[in-house]
């Protein structure tokens, strides 16, 4: 069962309806009780990170997860704004976020960036996994994803990062600590690429 | 490596997708769902769906048509159409909605930029232009309301004030360009490119591929959006919703984006 936590940042149902073409079960999170039965777990996010922590905090169900990610070890995917939050804090805001891998959240230093368009990073991007992950399994240099953000996760333990990715500077796409997953693109809008790696997650 | 994005865009009026020409003469082409339907199959790089009636009419989006379309796209969807509020297009965020985009609201209260921006990430917040020129003097105007009403307003000061309010992303749509499949207006691009560096996507006159190819040879990462390209084919415009193959994809852009 892959619950899928619902604080009001979107991108829901493109989850849900994915998994419904996998023939795999998913249940929607609203309150922490939802969350007790979970054996795979999907943080999304598409928003600000200010407004990602306090919808989380407010939502009720931040302990309930805590528990179950932190204590009982069930796998987790932070997406997007969802990664982002499980840093310690974050140039776009000033809470401090969810702390789950050490890292903090940059914003893209746009001198370094090389096109005309500087920010939002945003459109399909290539991922280079640099170490072998179950979660990037089946794919390579050439994966492309959709990536749509100005600000990059940066891990102070370099073990963490599982993939990276070229804007400018050579950053984590994807970080994994333990049970804990997080991917800066969008798998739930990348097409065939999206779902692969959906269907990977659901089988770590 | 960052591509440039080549986007089909479908207008909404009566529940129906249209196609129109210079904004006007609507020509019935499918049903919205069918559509994307058939985008998710050809895998295409974004969506931009826009209800050409909202505004016009002054009602709220239809959240109900929204949703439908969200739950359906597999790819990065962009709703445009009626929103007025923040609360607007937070509820339209809610129902699995990448990006919105406004444009009479954006110059009738340009202020709301910044608080969307504020709420939902600026990345997230998208206006359109639609730009027509004079015909005397050649100047370009801002237009509203479906191209119906002129503003007076200089569409390349307004796209700098845009992107310092907060606006994640500009969308350049020609209004005397649109349907007419001969080309972009590549005057307007390049006067809008040179003074912002949000990302930009322009819209209105693709009628071939290399149409396409022109204005990322020029422009390199950048939006490209076509309606009539991606709804009809053949000089007869019969309807049929098309996209270039991913290997037809990757020959154009060696030729016109791996070469710059």
């Amino acid at each position: 069962m892959i619950t899928i936590i619902d604080y009001g940042l979107g991108n829901i149902r493109a989850f849900v309806n994915v998994y419904e073409r996998l023939n795999i079960k998913t249940k929607i999170a609203r309150v922490g009780e939802d969350i007790k039965d979970a054996t795979k777990i999907i943080l999304p996010g598409v928003g600000a990170f200010d407004y990602a922590m306090s919808q989380l905090n407010a939502s009720g169900m931040r302990d309930e997860l805590e528990k179950q990610v932190l204590e009982n070890k069930v796998p987790v995917v932070g997406i997007c704004v969802g990664m982002q939050i499980l840093a310690k804090s974050s140039d776009e805001g000033k809470l401090p976020g969810l702390g789950w891998i050490d890292g903090d959240v940059k914003l893209f230093d746009t001198d370094k960036i090389p096109y005309k368009t500087r920010l939002p990073h945003m459109g399909w991007n290539s991922i280079s996994p640099v170490k072998d992950n179950l979660l990037l399994d089946g794919f390579d240099n050439e994966s492309r994803f959709y990536f749509l953000h100005s600000y990059y996760f940066v891990c102070n333990k370099q073990e963490e990062v599982i993939s990276t990715t070229e804007y400018g500077i050579t950053y984590a796409s994807a970080v994994n600590c333990d049970n804990i997953y997080g991917i800066q693109f969008h798998p739930e809008k990348s097409h065939s690429n999206g779902i692969q790696l959906l269907h990977n997650f659901a089988k770590i | 490596m960052l591509y440039p994005r080549i986007i089909p865009c479908l207008l909404v009026h009566n529940k129906g997708l249209v196609k129109t020409t210079k904004f006007k003469d609507p020509k019935y082409v499918g049903d919205p769902i069918n559509a994307v339907k058939i985008f998710n199959e050809k895998e295409v790089d974004e969506l931009i769906v826009v209800d050409i009636d909202a505004s016009r009419e002054g009602r709220e989006p239809d959240y109900k048509m929204i949703e439908n379309l969200a739950i359906e796209c597999r790819m990065p969807f962009c709703y445009g159409g009626g929103i007025k509020t923040v609360e607007q297009a937070q509820k339209i965020f809610s129902l699995g909605v990448e990006k919105i985009a406004i444009s009479s609201i954006a110059i009738e209260n340009p202020d709301i930029v910044s608080k969307l921006a504020e709420r939902v990430g600026n990345q997230s917040v998208v206006v359109v232009l639609d730009i027509k020129k004079k015909i005397f003097g050649g100047k370009y105007e801002l237009y509203t309301l479906n191209g119906t009403k002129a503003t007076g307003i200089d569409p390349v000061s307004f796209a700098i004030k845009m992107q310092s309010l907060g606006a994640g992303e500009i969308v350049v749509n020609s209004i005397d360009h649109e349907g007419v499949m001969k080309g972009y207006d590549m005057n307007i691009i390049n006067n809008i490119r040179d003074v912002v560096n949000i990302p930009l996507t322009v819209m209105g006159g693709a009628g071939t591929m290399d149409d396409i190819g022109d204005v990322i040879q020029q422009h390199g990462i950048i939006g490209v959006a076509a309606g009539s390209l991606f709804v009809f084919k053949g000089k007869f415009r019969a309807v049929l919703i098309n996209y270039p193959t991913n290997v037809e994809k990757s020959i154009l852009l060696s030729k016109y984006f791996l070469n710059r």
